[in-house]
């Protein structure tokens, strides 16, 4: 079978058996390969349990939109090392819940919130607005490229609050380096390297998603969030982005919202299963997926409903 | 697709198109209101033809050279009576003096309507406020503004007699009260545009960890630059074209009349004239009654208007088929995200 086309997620639920390998046996194996690894090859590259790290934590949180509580009662951790896998029906407050992590709910006239989120121990809402967005950046489901160069998008996300290249400024070299990293790590460098100075709003849609990841991984965040990332990409694209996503959890903590199973199970170490608001079930991706300990997430895994 | 042959074209492919309906089908009363629709479109065109072509015929055959660079002279001999190098530049002052003033307050109060608004009594009060100002009639913010320009602690900005009254007419005075007339247009186009860009392009930016300060500056306002600019444009037209507030703000003497000594703040201190109100003294209405002189003037008048309205739909891409595009479009085109396109 094409390994760019894995199975459907009922297959995976018979089959997966004979892939899966126990966790952290290949501490470090990620960020090596090149082309789209196997769905055995992601199973094997486990995080190193050394490295993970607590980084933010989310404490019996509730959300509401006015009097509508959308998010109940909720506590997760996030971790570094590691990739947290969202996964629900629609409307089960997913978004409202990753919106949340960095204070982007505010923007919502009447939400609200109660319980604690921290970051390194810090209560987020004590936080500079603007200071923990740049520390708990985010990636939207539509790509949403600024209307700049391909340049000028990663380099205002680096500046402290202005593109650091008027329009006659010369681009200054520690800039252009870090730019440059920011794509490097996002992959994409390498295809546009030759058109920094293009419209950003020229790239295909994929690349234009992992030019907003270029965005958002360019000030070095500590957490990054991902909401649907793929599902406006094709399977190459979204390949990519996913190997994208293993590669990047050992600086990064990542939290990834996804209705595309399959995905969640090749890319996250953890996964949360929310139903109408609640947390159902959390716990290593393996258990959930295999060994599920609520009957409703054994419904939503199985294709009963969602 | 042709590169790779994979399929050849058919030959004689059928094109299917919607079949034109006809009307005979139809009640009489909605054929006759079709065919007035029609009627008015043919009419206004015609009218609009008749405009152009009539200023063109009488335009060009009184257009000299010289006129541009003489200045107008009191004489009832048409030859002895110079040309409108004064109004052309009365105009040019009168509309840099507006648009430097409407083009900054217009974006800045758009931007705080739109992306601000708090409290939001005060932007209603202000959304009115635009549209009040939108509706009045340019002789009553003349007089207005003749009222306001002649109180003392303003004569600076124009003539004052000797007893210490004030003449309240100058370039200063017009270009200002000029500025209020443009200001409803650039309002409206900026935040039309504003209103257009989707939340999640802000979102994108607050994301980042962007104020919204910061978020205006770098990113709304680059991508609404062609529907400033054609807001912009609009303005300009309308403050090029108004004959009012010239007539009353501005003192209409043939020439340029300085005050004092100072070079620059002396000539905008003083009084002048413009092509419209140029226009107006010359033809048979006017003191000047120099009918050839004042058409050819409005022809010139005419086709910066048309300038400025074809420059609009440039920019705002009203016009996408045929045509190449202009080096400004272009420029700006290329800053332009999709949702604008
Ligand atoms: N801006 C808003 N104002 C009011 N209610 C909202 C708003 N955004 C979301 N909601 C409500 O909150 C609930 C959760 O929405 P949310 O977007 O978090 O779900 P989701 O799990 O992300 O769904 P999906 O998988 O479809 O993206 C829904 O019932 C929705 O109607
Ligand atoms: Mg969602």
């Amino acid at each position: 079978m094409d390994p760019l086309m894995p199975p459907p997620v009922r297959r995976i639920a018979l089959d997966r058996e004979p892939h899966i390998a126990p966790p952290a046996t290949s501490p470090n194996g990620a960020g090596s390969g090149a082309v789209v690894p196997s769905e055995a090859h992601r199973r094997l590259t486990r995080p190193d349990p050394a490295t993970v790290r607590e980084r933010m934590r989310i404490e019996s949180v509730w959300l509401a939109y006015g009097e509508n509580w959308v998010v109940r009662d909720v506590t997760l951790p996030v971790r570094k090392g590691e990739v947290l896998a969202l996964i629900g029906a629609s409307g089960s407050g997913k978004t409202t819940l990753l919106r949340s992590l960095n204070r982007l709910t505010e923007i919502t006239a009447g939400a609200a919130r109660a319980g604690r989120i921290t970051l390194e121990g810090e209560e987020i809402h004590e936080l500079e607005v603007n200071d923990l967005r740049r520390r708990v950046s985010m990636v939207f489901q539509q790509p949403n490229p600024f209307p700049m160069s391909i340049y000028d998008n990663v380099a205002y996300a680096l500046a402290e609050q202005r593109p650091p290249r008027g329009r006659r400024r010369r681009r200054t070299a520690e800039l252009e380096q870090a730019a440059q990293e920011a794509l490097r790590r996002a992959g994409l460098y390498d295809e546009i390297a030759a058109d920094l100075d293009r419209s950003a709003l020229k790239l295909s849609g994929g690349q234009q998603q992992r030019l907003c990841i270029a965005r958002a991984l360019a000030a070095e965040p500590e957490v990054l969030l991902l909401d649907e990332p793929c599902s406006a990409l094709d399977p190459i694209s979204t390949a990519t982005i996913e190997e994208l996503i293993v590669r990047l959890r050992e600086s990064v903590a990542i939290v990834i919202v996804t209705h595309n199973l399959q995905q969640a199970f090749r890319v996250a170490d953890h996964v949360a299963f929310m139903h109408l608001g609640e947390l159902i079930e959390y716990g290593p991706s393996e258990q959930v997926f295999d060994r599920p300990s609520q009957q409703r997430t054994r419904d939503y895994i199985s294709g009963a409903f969602g | 697709m042709e590169a790779g042959g994979l399929v050849p074209a058919p030959a004689r492919p059928i094109i299917v198109r919607p079949r034109r309906q006809s009307s005979a089908s139809w009640p009489l009363i909605d054929r006759i209101g079709y065919w007035l629709c029609w009627a008015t479109g043919i009419a206004l065109c015609l009218i609009a033809l008749a405009i152009v072509v009539f200023m063109f015929v009488k335009g060009i055959a009184y257009l000299r050279p010289a006129l541009f660079v003489k200045s107008p002279a009191p004489s009832l001999q048409q030859s002895q009576s110079g040309g409108f190098l004064d109004p052309i530049v009365g105009t040019l002052i009168i509309t840099a003096i507006g648009t430097v003033i409407a083009a900054p307050a217009g974006v800045a109060l758009a931007v705080w309507i739109s992306e601000y608004g708090r409290p939001v009594s005060l932007a209603r009060a202000v959304e009115s406020a635009i549209d009040v100002i939108a509706g009045v009639p340019s002789v009553v913010l003349a007089i207005f503004g003749l009222l306001v320009f002649s109180e003392s602690f303003l004569g600076f900005l124009s003539q004052n007699a000797v007893n210490g009254s004030v003449y309240g007419r100058s370039f200063f005075a017009a270009g200002i009260v000029m500025a209020i007339l443009a200001l409803p247009l650039i309002v409206g186009s900026t935040r039309e545009a504003l209103a257009q860009v989707p939340d999640r392009v802000r979102e994108a930016s607050y994301a980042l960890g962007k104020s919204r300060a910061s978020t205006i500056r770098w990113v709304l306002l680059p991508s609404i630059r062609p529907q400033i600019a054609s807001g912009i444009a609009l303005g300009m037209g309308r403050i090029v074209g108004d004959t009012a507030i010239i007539t009353i703000l501005l003192g209409v003497t043939l020439t340029t009349e300085g005050v004092g000594s100072v070079p620059l703040i002396g000539t905008l201190r003083g009084t002048g004239s413009t092509l419209t109100s140029y226009v107006y003294n010359n033809s048979p209405a006017g003191e000047g009654n120099a009918p050839q002189k004042a058409y050819a003037a409005a022809f010139v008048l005419l086709m910066v208007v048309l300038a400025l309205n074809a420059l609009v739909t440039r920019l705002t891409g009203g016009r996408e088929r045929g045509g190449r595009l202009s080096a400004l479009r272009r420029a700006l085109a290329s800053r332009r995200p999709e949702w604008t396109r």
